[in-house]
């Protein structure tokens, strides 16, 4: 064997080992590789000399070669590996960003206050079983008076200062001709909410406006009855001002339905102690209600010995303005953008 | 409806409730009270003093140093600079400590005037004798207060020093403001409530026991009454009373008629005022020596007609108002008001007393289209009970005995030709049960019935209701009556059994909603419009005269013009909110909205008009027309409409751009429009200074394409092949028909072609713009080879070359 080249293999190992344990970065790596294993590398100058070994000595001698082959390539995989790591920290560092500065937000925009309350009431509703229905927002006399128990001349026609298109055409002054127009259709049981735009003859100021929305409800089936009623509403007012919420029927008087009553829920803001909300009172006027008339199925081809039914129509601009505060209904229509992006 | 405490105690004398309780207790019972105040709530420590001793303040002219007795054998100084005070006056005296509502001016202060021990000009003074302004009321209804200065009880008043004078005044009472529901005409009396809070509290109810009063004589030789029109008049009855004595009313009556808010004048317009508040009955006196052939005539006016009221207004009439007259003229507009003639005046000898029943709904019109509303119409238009006039007048004429006020005539004229009678209900006590989900027992029932006055007839079992009940007609009637007086909070609370429903949203309710998420998801906000608007729009968004759009159904009492006709367009809603923004200096303002336009089939309206709704949207600021146009397809994706959409550029939209803007087809089928808003119609609603666009899609039309259906239909698994195509392109070509072609010619393998690139101007020459597609193939069965897309493109190039578009390399 000869001695000469034996040596220079562990020379040029050792070498290389050195001169990779003082590389600071890849391209240095890259270069020892290159000048080691290369094509043209140390390496391979040594094998050249191979041929100058006897020939029985030369598998012994290329044994030597792939050992020393071997420990460098382990060694450049190491420092190759430790190097990759520290770039990767490095470049790690350097990235830090300040995530303090402003958020980039897309501009989403706001549903009206009036859909998002009717939207949560629909939400309650359609949840008991109940569908939601439309009707006409110009809409026949007969339906939004007479087949609701108000005749031609019955004082309750002035006070809801109808707008008249002409004798028999009107704007729908309440959404409760809708009631009519679905037992008409005589499917029951009926379940039914109805939202919709109405219309009544007031000037605009902070609490009135000639169009504004109202949901009409109406449950019609065999053995309803006015518990029935204070049972839905009063879960309905839970559901829609908290758990906590409680109700108060008092008798009223509507001409569609009898007994009526009207609903008072006790003040979400004070809970009933009485506040300036409420005007001390405690409790705040929400809807009316009532056990459907029996003239009115009569009129709808129900027969009222056999079917009873409840009814109740809620102001959804007065649920919207109480649940969010807003002190001005004019703002509800103005449709500003620096009071819709509040909801 | 109002009353003070004190005179529903004078029917209920056993009611001993606060008024917070009564409040409560009324309300949860059906009669809502609105409202109460004390009178004395601002008024503390004021007695009733009598001035004993009074000096001269050595050191002002105009002040007094009185020593006055407060009772008790106390004297107090008081300095007074009151005109009217002198020696023996009984006044009342407010201690220091205590309280008065107001100044002497009339101006009251909220929580009142606390009087304390002070000193005048160096003189002590130690309380305040009060004038009645000062107490929180006024002379019109104190009328034998003095215009300036103190107080001053009369003789006959029964007060001595010491005593409350509060009480002395009647002012320690309660004013009580009643919601009455409009079915409920017995309550808008005094008595009519009584009966209601006697029920309610479960005390004796005394109503006024009503004499018959009169002398020998009778009323029928001193007048005669016939009735023309019965339809009109029900009931009519007079009485007559001699050698009338007109002076002031008794305090009680008067503090009774001022605890009402009515002004106490003399002893004959206190009696008839007081007895329409007892009983809810108007009445009115004539003089009867004034009634030409002392005779009565109920009937029609004739059209024109004039008539003097006593008000001195002449007014017109026409045939449907009921008139009353005697032999020769007019003398009173039936249930209105009377007439100047005929009226009641200092030196008035005879009286003719009318208490009549007239029709409710004629009385409302008539008085409306007179112009003329009285209290007396505003009682006659709920509809009285005839039964009630009789009680009313001869509580009238009770009155006028009682105080002396003159010689009542025995007798009554009374015509009432076809009297109402008591209805008969039948008592169902299970259908009752059944209607408000109770177990009450029949006996409990007709206990609350019997509260008021609904009795049942023991042989038929049927409840007799009195004729002044003119709400209960069946049976639902008669459950409400026992659910009032079992309470509304004692009925169970419970939810209906039965068949379970579907909730449910129809189709179209869904598609809004999407809609608005869209919307938002996009940066619109959700805007609300009124739904009637002004006629001067059309003229605003450069409508032609005879464009269909102005064919509007006009509201025939609107609020004023500007809220005349209903939308046949949602533009002028949109573009009114984006204009305040505007003037506002909002920002960037994107506004949608979903509402109807009402679009007449015929004008005038036979039949109801298609009401169509439009989801509409508006912007301006930072965006474009083509912003408009990605809300409007990324809408159509999120409903399920895939398929291409078209746009023509005709859009015939005279308040739009004519350049910008297009109608929306799909499918052949005109859904909407969009484009920038015409420059002449920005600076029409003060958007001058920024570009608006609009977009209008018309629901109807969209909603037979909207599903909500959808289909996996696999990710593609063979590669893409893309190719980029440039081009320079004649100005007129549009890009829809480049895309058309290179679809038309790409075939099957085209999967999607997208515009990266457009360029006008100085690179490239006049009329041509540059134009660059990237088109991407790929086929779901294979992996393409470039012989596939070589054929493909060579179709698409010769395509696009016979267009006149030349390609670069």
């Amino acid at each position: 064997m000869n001695e000469e080249l034996r040596k220079k293999l562990s020379q040029v190992v050792e070498k290389t080992v050195s001169n990779l344990q003082s590389a600071g970065n890849l391209e240095t790596l890259n270069e020892i590789r290159v000048g080691v294993l290369g094509k043209k590398g140390e390496l391979k100058q040594l094998m050249k000399g191979m041929k100058d070994i006897p020939a029985e000595e030369r598998p012994r001698f290329g044994q030597l070669v792939n050992e020393a082959r071997d420990k460098i390539e382990e060694n450049i995989d190491f420092v190759k590996k430790n190097l990759e790591k520290a770039a990767m920290e490095a470049k790690i560092a350097s990235e830090s960003i300040d995530v303090t500065l402003p958020a980039r937000r897309p501009e989403i925009g706001h549903r009206h206050p009036n859909t998002i309350a009717l939207e949560e009431v629909q939400r309650i509703f359609v949840g008991m079983g109940y569908e939601v229905v439309e009707g006409p927002e110009i809409e026949y006399d007969e339906y939004n008076f007479e087949k609701l128990n108000i005749p031609a001349n019955h004082p309750a026609k002035d006070e809801q200062d109808t707008f008249y298109i002409n004798k028999e055409i009107l704007l729908r002054t309440q959404t409760s001709p809708i009631q009519a127009r679905v037992m008409e259709q005589g499917k029951l049981p009926i379940r039914m909410i109805a939202p919709g735009r109405v219309f009544r003859s007031d000037e605009v100021d902070a609490t009135h406006s000639p169009s504004f929305h109202q949901i009409e409800g109406l449950v019609v089936d065999k053995h309803i009855t006015l518990s029935d009623l204070k049972g839905t509403l009063a879960e309905f007012a839970k559901e829609l001002f908290g758990p906590e919420t409680k109700t108060k029927f008092r008798p009223h008087h509507f001409p569609f339905t009898e007994p009526s009553a009207e609903m008072d829920v006790s003040c979400f803001k004070c809970g009933g102690k009485g506040c300036r909300f409420c005007k001390g009172e405690g409790w705040i006027e929400i809807l009316g209600c009532g056990m459907v008339h029996p003239h009115v199925f009569e009129m709808c081809g129900i027969d009222p010995e056999e079917y009873t039914g409840f009814a109740f129509g809620v102001g959804l601009e007065r649920i919207a303005l109480l649940k969010y505060e807003i002190d001005d209904m004019r703002l509800l229509y103005e449709n500003d953008i620096r009071f819709l992006r509040q909801f | 409806m109002n009353t003070s405490m004190s005179w529903i105690k004078m029917y209920v004398p056993d009611l001993d409730v606060t008024p917070q309780e009564y409040m409560d207790g009324m309300t949860l019972s059906g009669t809502k009270v609105e409202n109460w105040a004390a009178l004395d709530e601002d008024l503390e420590k004021i007695i009733v003093g009598q001035v004993k001793e009074m000096e001269k303040h050595p050191d002002a002219d105009h002040l007094y140093i009185c020593q006055v007795d407060i009772g008790g054998g106390e004297t107090t100084q008081i300095v007074t600079g009151a005109p009217n005070v002198h020696l023996d006056m009984l006044t009342p005296v407010v201690l220091p400590g205590g309280k008065v509502a107001g100044g002497h001016d009339g101006t009251t202060t909220k929580g009142g005037i606390t009087i304390k021990d002070g000193k005048l000009r160096g003189v002590e003074s130690h309380g305040m004798m009060c004038s009645i302004e000062e107490l929180g009321t006024s002379r019109e209804f104190y009328p034998e207060a003095p215009e300036f200065g103190l107080y001053e009880f009369e003789a006959d008043a029964g007060v001595k020093p010491g005593d409350d004078a509060i009480h002395a005044l009647g002012l320690d009472d309660v004013n009580i403001e009643y919601e009455v529901t409009s079915n409920r005409v017995d309550c808008y009396s005094v008595i009519g409530i009584a009966r209601e809070a006697a029920a309610t509290f479960g005390k004796k109810f005394c109503p006024p026991e009503v004499k018959v009063t009169g002398n020998d004589e009778n009323a029928s030789d001193y007048i005669s009454v016939e009735i023309r029109n019965r339809e009109l008049c029900l009931r009519y009855c007079a009485r007559v009373v001699k050698n009338v004595k007109i002076g002031p009313s008794p305090k009680w009556m008067q503090r009774a008629l001022a605890s009402n808010g009515i002004r106490p004048i003399n002893n004959l317009v206190d009696i008839t005022n007081y007895v329409m508040e007892e009983y809810g009955q108007p009445m009115h006196a004539y003089d009867l020596d004034k009634i030409a052939g002392r005779r009565i005539i109920v009937s029609n006016a004739e059209d024109g007609e004039k008539f003097v009221t006593l008000d001195g207004q002449e007014r017109i009439m026409d045939h449907d108002v009921l008139m009353i007259r005697d032999a020769e003229k007019a003398v009173g507009i039936a249930g209105i008001m009377g007439g100047e003639d005929s009226m009641i005046t200092d030196d008035v000898q005879n009286l003719l007393f009318e208490a009549a029943n007239f029709d409710g709904t004629n009385i409302r019109l008539s008085a409306k289209r007179i112009g003329l509303r009285t209290d007396a119409s505003g009682k006659f238009e709920k509809g009285l009970d005839p039964n009630n006039a009789e009680a009313a007048i001869n509580r009238a004429c009770q009155l006028i005995e009682e105080f002396g006020a003159g010689e009542v005539v025995g007798g009554i004229v009374d015509d009432y030709e076809n009297p109402v009678g008591e209805r008969r209900v039948p008592f169902e006590p299970e259908k009752i049960n059944a209607l408000l989900g109770t177990e009450l027992t029949e006996e409990a029932m007709l206990k609350y019935l019997a509260s008021v006055e609904l009795f049942q007839d023991q042989e038929t079992k049927e409840i007799i209701v009195p004729t002044f009940r003119q709400d209960v007609y069946r049976t639902c009637d008669i459950a409400e009556e026992v659910a009032r007086f079992f309470g509304y909070d004692n009925i169970p609370t419970t939810l209906p059994s039965g068949e379970a429903t579907t909730g449910k949203l129809p189709f179209k309710l869904r598609i809004e909603e999407k809609a608005r998420d869209v919307a938002e998801f996009c940066g619109f906000s959700q805007g609300m419009c009124y739904s009637f608007e002004s006629p001067k729009v059309f003229d605003k968004l450069r409508l032609d005269a005879d464009d269909p759009l102005r064919n509007a159904i006009q509201i025939s009492n609107p609020l004023g013009d500007d809220f005349s006709i209903m939308r046949t367009t949602p533009v002028n809603g949109i573009l009114t909110s984006l204009s305040t923004n505007y003037n506002r200096r909002n920002k960037d303002v994107r506004l949608y909205e979903l509402g109807n336009i009402y679009l007449a089939k015929e004008l005038p309206l036979k039949e109801l008009p298609e009401e169509r709704m439009q989801f509409t949207l508006g912007m301006y600021g930072h965006c474009d027309f083509y912003d408009m146009k990605g809300v409007v397809e990324g809408f159509f994706a999120q409903i399920g409409m895939h398929n291409l959409v078209r746009y023509d550029k005709n859009a015939g939209k005279n308040f739009l751009h004519p350049g910008r803007q297009a109608l929306i087809i799909y499918d052949d089928v005109t859904v909407g429009y969009l484009g920038e808003l015409h420059p002449e119609v920005a600076a029409g609603y003060s958007l001058a200074g920024t570009r608006t666009y609009l977009a209008v899609l018309d629901l109807p039309a969209i909603l037979p394409f909207a599903t909500f259906d959808r289909k996996f239909v696999g990710i593609a698994r063979y590669p893409a092949v893309t190719r980029d195509l440039s081009m320079v392109v004649p100005m007129v070509i549009e890009a829809a028909a480049i895309e058309d072609m290179i679809r038309q010619r790409g075939g099957k393998i085209l999967e999607s072609l997208d515009l990266f690139d457009l360029y006008e101007g100085d690179q490239v020459a006049e009329g041509y713009k540059s134009m660059a597609y990237s088109i991407v193939f790929r086929s779901s069965e294979k992996t393409l080879e470039e012989a596939d897309i070589a054929s493909a493109m060579k179709k698409i190039l010769n395509g696009l070359s016979s267009m006149g578009i030349e390609l670069r390399q």
